[in-house]
């Protein structure tokens, strides 16, 4: 594992050089927007990758929550089932295709509903009690990040596009500062909770948020948006050449994302050996000042 | 369920007997979103045409922040003497506490609304062009949306450092779509220009929503250790 990272960090610098040369380089400028067109190449992956992070962080939470009572945690094990059948089916019943916004492909909601059971029973297996916790804390650390490099290049593109920074009441810039205003609330909480009950509360909040987006995104049903249309599974439409760019750019950022919360989930694991190594030590009460020499500073020094 | 309703009943009315007697919450609410009132008709002085389309957002801009300084002193009461602790060892179900907690606060916040509403009335002269009564609808289920979650952040917000800033940083994210109907509903309303029922309809699932949720977590709240 350990060697795994710098090769990983060697191969995302690579893949984001690449990337930027795609972007930058290789892409055909667009017929309508000329060159400002580029910064999608930023945009739309840091809007992907924010958005997998707060789902990875809800799915922690709502794991970290059930896992508290042996009965709950069954009992969310065949809710999480229940709801990855169920939505796969209702997706292609007529019926519920009506409601689909338009241009929304039935298959691409089906897999997004699919990736509900999966990620639970994933991020279950590897992620093992407190361990749900650090990686709530970290995906929403880094997800937040995501979020404000797509609410600052936003604006950017709309203002010689749309002539305007920002479009009031417009549905996804609307929910999307939401979702920014929810996780920066969360990790507010987590800064200013006391260390015992943070997690509970924590996760408690990630819940909440994550009810809020559909009530938000309807809430503003009624506003017409500006914003460009999907461009996967959804009714946009684009160059193969741009959405080749593109893809290749979101995974540049995949790898980039990964990098950073595997380092990030690395230092909240050593934060917490320092803290229950104080607290032993406090225990113990030796009597001496604690040495700094005793404290597993870092896993290599083991 | 019986003692559900009879300790849930027992503790609103210690807590409005104590509320009568004190008359804390309501004089600090009453006399803040006053300050609000003014505040904002010397900000805007607008005429009647354009007040009709701003006073829905002010309205209840000046009841959402006037509630929070209610609902930070919700749990405050239960701290001293450790009362609180005694609940939770005692065999009282957890969520009775909290449903009292949130009625209380619901009656609160609905008398506050009840003496206010004339006052912006007055100060703005408003006609009310759309259906009226619809407006009674959007009071209830809106202020049943703050007062909901906002008792529940409230117990939360107990546990952290400086709990009193803590409410709102935590209340007004998740409250954003209750307050964004509460606002176009009374706007749709008062200018008579379109229906209110798409809104009150949303303020209704946000209700179910999140009461939902607060029944279904306060107990893992209370008993965090």
């Amino acid at each position: 594992m350990k060697r795994l990272f710098p090769i990983l960090s060697i191969l995302t610098a690579v893949l984001l050089a690449y990337a930027l040369y795609e972007a930058l380089v290789v892409a055909p400028t667009d017929a309508q927007q000329g060159d400002v067109y580029r910064i999608i190449y930023y945009h739309v992956p840091s809007a992907w990758t924010a958005f997998l992070l707060f789902f990875i962080n809800f799915i922690a939470s709502i794991q970290y929550l059930a896992s508290a009572k042996p009965s709950t945690k069954t009992a969310a094990k065949w809710i999480v089932i229940a709801i990855g059948v169920v939505g796969v089916i209702a997706c292609f019943l007529p019926q519920v295709q009506h409601l689909l916004p338009k241009g929304m492909r039935p298959s691409a909601v089906a897999t997004t509903v699919l990736a509900i059971p999966a990620f639970y029973f994933l991020i279950g297996k590897f992620f093992p009690g407190e361990r749900l916790d650090m990686l709530a804390l970290t995906s929403a650390e880094v997800g937040v990040v995501f979020c404000t490099i797509v609410l600052v290049t936003g604006p950017i593109w709309a203002r010689p596009v749309w002539g305007i920074w920002w479009a009031p009441g417009d549905i996804r810039l609307t929910s999307t500062l939401v979702l920014w205003l929810i996780y920066v609330s969360y990790l507010v909480l987590r800064r200013f909770s006391n260390s015992a009950q943070t997690q509970m509360l924590a996760a408690a909040l990630a819940v909440f948020g994550a009810l809020d987006v559909p009530l938000v995104y309807f809430s503003i049903w009624f506003f017409r948006t500006q914003h460009p249309q999907p461009v996967i599974g959804g009714g946009g439409s684009m160059d193969p050449r741009m959405l080749q760019v593109l893809l290749i750019s979101w995974m540049a950022f995949l790898c980039f994302a990964f990098l950073v919360c595997w380092s990030r989930f690395r230092l909240e694991v050593l934060r917490r050996e320092i803290e229950e190594a104080h607290a032993m030590e406090s225990l113990v009460g030796t009597g001496e000042a604690p040495s700094k020499a005793s404290l597993p500073l870092s896993r290599s020094s083991r | 369920m019986n003692s559900l309703w009879a300790v849930t009943l027992a503790t609103m009315v210690k807590d409005i007997r104590l509320e009568w007697r004190s008359k804390d919450a309501l004089n600090s609410m009453l006399f803040f979103s006053l300050l609000v009132v003014v505040i904002f008709m010397f900000s805007f002085d607008p005429l009647a045409e354009e007040s009709r389309h701003i006073v829905g957002g002010l309205v209840w801009v000046g009841f959402l922040f006037a509630s929070v300084t209610a609902l930070n002193q919700t749990w405050a009461r239960e701290l001293r003497n450790q009362v609180l602790d005694a609940y939770r060892v005692s065999p009282a179900p957890d969520n009775a506490l909290f449903l009292a907690k949130a009625l209380g606060n619901f009656i609160f916040v609905s008398v506050l609304e009840a003496l206010m509403t004339p006052l912006f009335v007055i100060f703005y002269n408003v006609q009310v062009l759309g259906p009226a009564w619809q407006l009674l609808p959007i009071a209830i289920l809106g202020t049943w949306a703050l007062v909901v979650n906002g008792t529940f952040f409230a117990a939360m917000s107990l546990r952290t450092r400086s709990r009193e800033i803590m409410l709102p940083l935590l209340l007004f994210p998740i409250s954003i779509p209750a307050v964004v109907s509460m606002v176009a509903g009374t706007t749709a309303i008062l200018t008579g220009e379109e229906s209110a029922h798409f809104y009150i309809v949303l303020l209704l699932t946000y209700d179910v929503v999140f009461t939902t949720a607060c029944l279904a977590l306060f107990g893992m709240i209370l008993h965090a250790e």
